[in-house]
């Protein structure tokens, strides 16, 4: 909504009211002021004139060589390029000196040779929006009214000395939208009274009833409508002032017929619609919802054709507007129209709003209509208007309206006690100074057993409950007035759940062994949403994506990892270490809304260790990958065994499964050598974990055990074995066969090569024996490393290496 | 004899002197007072000797060697330390060389703005309350006082999956889902977590983004607790000398509803380019819980109040560290997250 001072000055004084520390009230006091326009900016020395003659330019067809009287007592010889200047008219003329918008000033000056003493302005040339410029004059020089007085200044004459304030209006403050409802608004915070227009016009005897019939048959979508006539109406321009108002506010004029209507939509925020009475052509007016497929061409050329949820204005026979939205070519009032109908209705905002979005005409009426307008002034606007078109298109206004009421205009009332406002508040305003902010805000209310009975007006239909009381007095009062405490009552111990403690163990966990923390987005495109998914599930989509990119929630955090890995290498960031903790999407089906399943995962590429200077570089491999992931479940005190996989798009060679129990919770593995191609990667390892599956189980507490007095013996054993046979068995068989006394067994080399029988491998185990009670006898020992040996022959056909 | 004994003195000493390492040394020790050394001579030659002069002869060649023997170690000593010392010379290290990389990751920029607020929170009674991405369309919306038709909850504006389910556009729904099990009970959370709104992502916007919010019902919850917690939580993300105001707003779940601004961080109040010369920085919205969301989710609204309040993470990081584009927190550039690796303040 824009504000123009100049014009908000008819209601409310603003007398010393500096712009900037206006703007700061308002916004202070709860209407955001979004920006101040200064309408002169810079701008000086632009003048009234009257082109005097026109000659062509002898030396350039497209200029003219005009001489004009600025009111000076001599003519300024003036070179104009545009197309429409001419003898007799009033112009805008910036004499030399003048100062423009954007610093441009102007000088005397010789266009090819002829002198020319200053430049002939059009709107757009004064810092005016093309769009709101009148047609007739968008492209060339604007003709000022034959009464323009010579000489004078320009701007004053175009209302160019104000200041436009744009306020952002919050939904609730459709009041707002209109120059009364924001001169209610600022008249509250200064602390002043609101002048309203006075509307007095003289009447013909003729009546409308004898000129027009009305009904109504959709009276929930309207149930209010006010026809008024005027006839002996002349179509022209609207005089000056009001053309300048428009303009201001962001309108632009068309002809006074049009502007008056315009004008006031602005002034009470009421549309208003104007017929052409004669090509109605029936006399009536019949308000109807429309039939199904029913066609209507509109003000725009456009043909629309409508629904039966579309409320329509017909002449009884054929729709002559969609209501509240636009006015219908056959009933347009043009440069002959004598007679009009003036409409000011309610429409009810559901159907005009469901309308104009169907249609995708969004106007400044179909804007207020949505959001409700003021029932009681409804027909204070149609009566506005008709005065103005007597005034200003010199109309005779049929005495009485026509009409259809249905409408409830009064007033919501509500009850509120001074005591739950400041409980509210948490403040101690007196009963007094409420009384006193009430009655700024022109809210009619009573007193009665300590409590206010309060008219909220009509013009604010935000005001329902006592809540928006507390606020209406709160903002009034000054928001900075309200001290700072912190809540009371019992309080709980706060903190965070085990499961969210255990989720920043894993973070501070991965981060301590090199991994940064990613964020990355939940929708992906249905091509990636199953990619490395752990749980087979149906995807869930969007109903309508911006984007197939964009389109499904994901069941792996890997596709957007190794997409910042690809994003990091592409950018020479060559060493990419990255986790992320994100949920997956498992879709339930319609209406059920899907499992969302918290997982951990992270993508290595490049080098692990690069001490560059020792000239040590080792590029990441699966288990330094493993290694991290061991590193976790320690933390998290989850067992979990690895067995080799095969997953799609994972090396097959290169993958495990992670058991949690009997459970895949996840995989380690090296990205596919095709996909590392594709992507442009060196080897890459990726991880995923069911995290949620891992942190969710409650952990008994530490116990602990005491450390063993007695020594410790350690033996080395070298096996040969099948190159098949996995450490991890061999390992299990030494546990199982040395019983208890085994305390640790280390896998210390592993080789396979040249000096082995290709389908074989050797692998070294350092097993400590001990036992917690006492110290170990040789004899022991070795009988009970005999029987590991023995296992492992027997149970994995390990030989001992010679 | 006595000559003889002198001048060998005198040439023993020389050679220890002369001597300049251990082992040198060692050959002279071997060489005058080993067993075929001049020294061991001169005891033997002593038979030849007149019988009254052996003894002082005697004495006088114990006393020579003696002399030299502790020349000998003096100098031995003085060796080995000028040995160790060109050993520990050799041994010297360039101690401004780089120190072995130890790879510590950090968190993201929003998780920091996250845990800090967290913490904050926790400190002061708060516990944290988490929900699903994917909401009914009766949490996001109609528990939080948005009826169906509602103008701001137009479908353009939200990822809807089905008629009735969403990706959810405010953590708001984690609000009404806690007040729903605590079935009338006080409250005092924290709600932070990924959000989504249908814009096109460019440098002011993304379509996934993190919010912050807090719920606090109970008994005589004021507004002016609202103030004092918001003012908190201004000078906790932006230091100790901030100011806060608040400004009339509107939200549909509460009433009265505010906008809280903070005084520029950066200017101090008289205006630059990160306030835009207003000397106030817009933080984040809240209110006082509409008394129809306080009845939907079961609370007596004539007995209970509250307030509320939500924060983008994203403003808030990319006001306190001066991220110009939203869209860095989404391409994780290792070059980006690594900035946010130190502790502050
Ligand atoms: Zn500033």
């Amino acid at each position: 909504m824009l504000v123009s001072l100049n014009w908000l000055a008819d209601y409310v004084d603003l007398t010393d009211q500096q712009p900037a520390e206006l703007a700061e009230k308002i916004t202070r006091s709860g209407i955001e002021v979004d920006a101040i326009e200064v309408r002169s900016q810079d701008m000086k020395n632009v003048v009234i004139g009257h082109v005097v003659s026109k000659e062509k330019h002898p030396e350039a067809d497209k200029l003219n060589i005009c001489q004009v009287d600025v009111g000076t007592g001599e003519l300024s010889q003036i070179v104009c390029g545009a197309p429409n200047v001419d003898a007799g008219q009033n112009v805008i003329v910036a004499v030399p000196g003048a100062r423009l918008p954007g610093g441009f000033k102007i000088k005397k000056a010789k266009l090819r040779g002829q002198e020319s003493n200053g430049m002939i302005c059009s709107l757009q040339e004064l810092g005016i929006e093309g769009k709101v410029v009148p047609k007739a004059f968008a492209d060339g020089i604007f003709v000022l009214p034959a009464d323009a007085p010579v000489g004078q200044d320009a701007l004053e004459y175009l209302s160019l000395h104000d200041t436009v304030l744009e306020l952002g209006l919050t939904p609730n403050r459709a009041d707002a939208m209109s120059m009364l409802g924001v001169a209610y608004e600022v008249a509250a915070i200064l602390q002043q009274s609101v002048k309203l227009p006075e509307i007095t016009y003289a009447s013909a005897t003729e009546t409308a009833q004898d000129a027009l019939t009305l009904r109504v048959d959709a009276l929930d979508a309207n149930p209010l409508y006010i026809a008024k006539v005027i006839k002996d109406i002349k179509v022209g321009p609207s005089p000056q002032w009001l053309q300048n108002r428009l303009m201001a506010v962001g309108v632009r004029p068309h002809n006074n017929v049009v502007d008056v209507t315009n004008y006031v939509l602005m002034e009470y925020g009421q549309p208003l619609h104007a017929f052409d009475y004669d090509r109605l052509a029936t006399k009536e007016i019949v308000v109807r919802m429309a039939t199904e497929g029913e066609v209507i061409t509109t003000l725009d050329d456009q043909e629309r054709k409508l629904e039966a949820t579309d409320l329509v204005i017909t002449n009884g026979q054929e729709p002559v507007a969609v209501a509240g939205v636009m006015g219908g070519a056959n009933s347009e009032v043009h440069d002959g129209t004598t007679t009009v109908v003036l409409e000011s209705a309610y429409f009810t905002g559901s159907f005009i709003r469901q309308t104009s979005k169907r249609l995708g005409l969004r106007s400044d009426a179909s804007a207020r209509f949505e959001k409700g307008v003021d029932p009681n002034r409804v027909e204070a606007a149609a009566e506005r208007a008709a005065q103005l078109l007597a005034e200003l298109a010199g109309g005779t206004v049929l005495a009485g309206s026509v009409v259809v009421d249905e409408l409830d205009k009064t007033p919501k009332k509500v009850v509120v006690s001074p005591d739950f406002i400041n409980e509210r508040l948490g403040m101690k305003i007196s009963f007094d100074e409420m009384q006193h902010i009430l009655t700024r805000l022109q809210f009619p209310f009573e007193v009665a057993n300590g409590l206010f009975y309060i008219d909220a007006p009509t013009r604010r239909q935000d005001i329902v409950i006592p809540e928006d009381i507390v606020e209406e007095i709160a903002r009034m009062y000054g928001y900075d007035r309200i001290p700072m405490t912190l809540p009371e009552g019992a309080h709980q111990a706060g903190g965070l759940t085990p499961y969210q403690a255990k989720r920043r163990l894993v973070r501070q966990t991965l981060e301590g062994a090199g991994l940064y923390q990613a964020v990355t987005y939940s929708l992906t495109s249905s091509e990636q949403a199953q990619r490395f998914a752990l749980h087979e599930a149906p995807v869930t989509k969007l109903l309508m994506p911006m984007s197939e990119e964009r389109s499904t929630l994901r069941q792996s955090l890997i596709p957007h990892l190794v997409e910042a890995a690809s994003y990091n290498v592409a950018r020479r960031v060559e060493s990419v270490a990255l986790y992320e903790v994100g949920s997956v999407f498992l879709d339930q089906g319609m209406d059920e809304l899907p499992v969302e399943i918290e997982h951990v995962a992270g993508v290595v590429t490049g080098l692990w260790v690069d001490n560059a200077w020792q000239g040590e570089k080792k590029p990441v491999d699966f288990f330094v990958v493993k290694g991290i992931v061991e590193a976790l479940a320690a933390k998290l005190g989850a067992t979990l065994s690895y067995r080799q996989a095969k997953r799609d798009g994972l090396h097959p060679g290169r993958t495990a499964d992670i058991l949690f129990g009997e459970i895949v919770v996840g995989f380690i593995g090296q990205l596919h050598p095709t996909e590392q191609k594709r992507l442009d990667l060196k080897e890459t390892y990726v991880f995923e974990l069911n995290m949620q599956a891992l942190i969710t189980e409650v952990l008994p507490t530490i116990s602990y055990t005491a450390v063993s007095r007695f020594p410790a013996i350690t033996r080395d054993i070298a096996l040969v074995v099948d190159r098949e046979t996995p450490a991890e068995t061999l390992e299990s068989v030494i546990r199982a066969s040395g019983g208890k006394l085994v305390t640790a067994i280390r896998l210390f080399d592993l080789y396979q090569g040249d000096k082995m029988a290709a389908d074989k491998k050797s692998v070294a185990f350092s097993i400590t024996y001990q036992d917690p009670e006492r110290t170990l006898t040789d004899e022991e020992v070795v009988a009970a490393h005999e029987k590991v040996v023995a296992a492992l022959a027997e149970q994995a056909g390990a030989e001992l290496r010679g | 004899m006595e000559a003889q004994l002198a001048a060998l003195k005198q040439e023993v000493i020389q050679k220890i002197t002369d001597a300049q390492s251990v082992k040198e040394l060692q050959d002279v020790r071997v060489a005058y007072l080993g067993k075929k050394g001049p020294i061991t001579d001169l005891l033997k030659g002593m038979g030849k000797l007149p019988a009254e002069e052996r003894p002082k002869m005697g004495a006088l060649v114990n006393e020579m060697r003696q002399e030299v023997t502790a020349v000998l170690d003096a100098r031995s000593v003085e060796l080995e330390q000028a040995a160790i010392d060109a050993q520990l010379a050799n041994e010297t290290i360039d101690v401004t060389l780089p120190g072995r990389t130890v790879q510590i990751g950090n968190h993201h920029p929003l998780t920091k703005v996250i845990e800090e607020i967290e913490d904050l929170f926790i400190g002061m009674g708060y516990e944290i309350a988490e929900g699903p991405e994917v909401e009914k369309d009766y949490y996001n919306f109609e528990a939080l006082n948005l009826p169906k038709g509602h103008p701001a909850r137009d479908m353009q504006d939200s990822f809807y999956i089905s008629e009735e389910l969403l990706l959810r556009t405010h953590t708001s729904p984690v609000q009404a889902r806690t007040m729903e099990q605590k079935q009338g009970e006080p409250i005092r959370i924290i709600c932070p977590g990924k959000v989504f709104r249908r814009d096109n992502d460019d440098a002011t916007h993304s379509h996934q983004f993190m919010q912050i919010e807090g719920l606090v019902i109970g008994e005589n919850i004021r507004m002016t607790d609202l103030k004092g917690t918001l003012d908190l939580l201004g000078k906790k993300m932006f230091g100790q000398d901030r100011e806060i105001r608040l400004r009339p707003s509107f939200f549909p779940f509460t009433e009265p509803s505010v906008e809280m601004d903070i005084s520029c961080f950066k200017c101090g109040g008289s205006g630059c380019s990160v306030c835009k010369g207003t000397g106030w920085i817009e933080i984040l919205g809240a209110g006082m819980v509409h008394p129809d969301v306080l009845r939907m989710a079961g609370y007596d609204p004539e007995k209970v109040s509250g307030f509320a309040f939500g924060i983008g993470a994203e403003r808030i990081a990319m006001l306190k560290y001066g991220v110009e584009d939203i869209r860095h927190f989404y391409t994780n550039d290792m070059r980006f997250i690594k900035q946010f690796e130190r502790s502050e303040g």
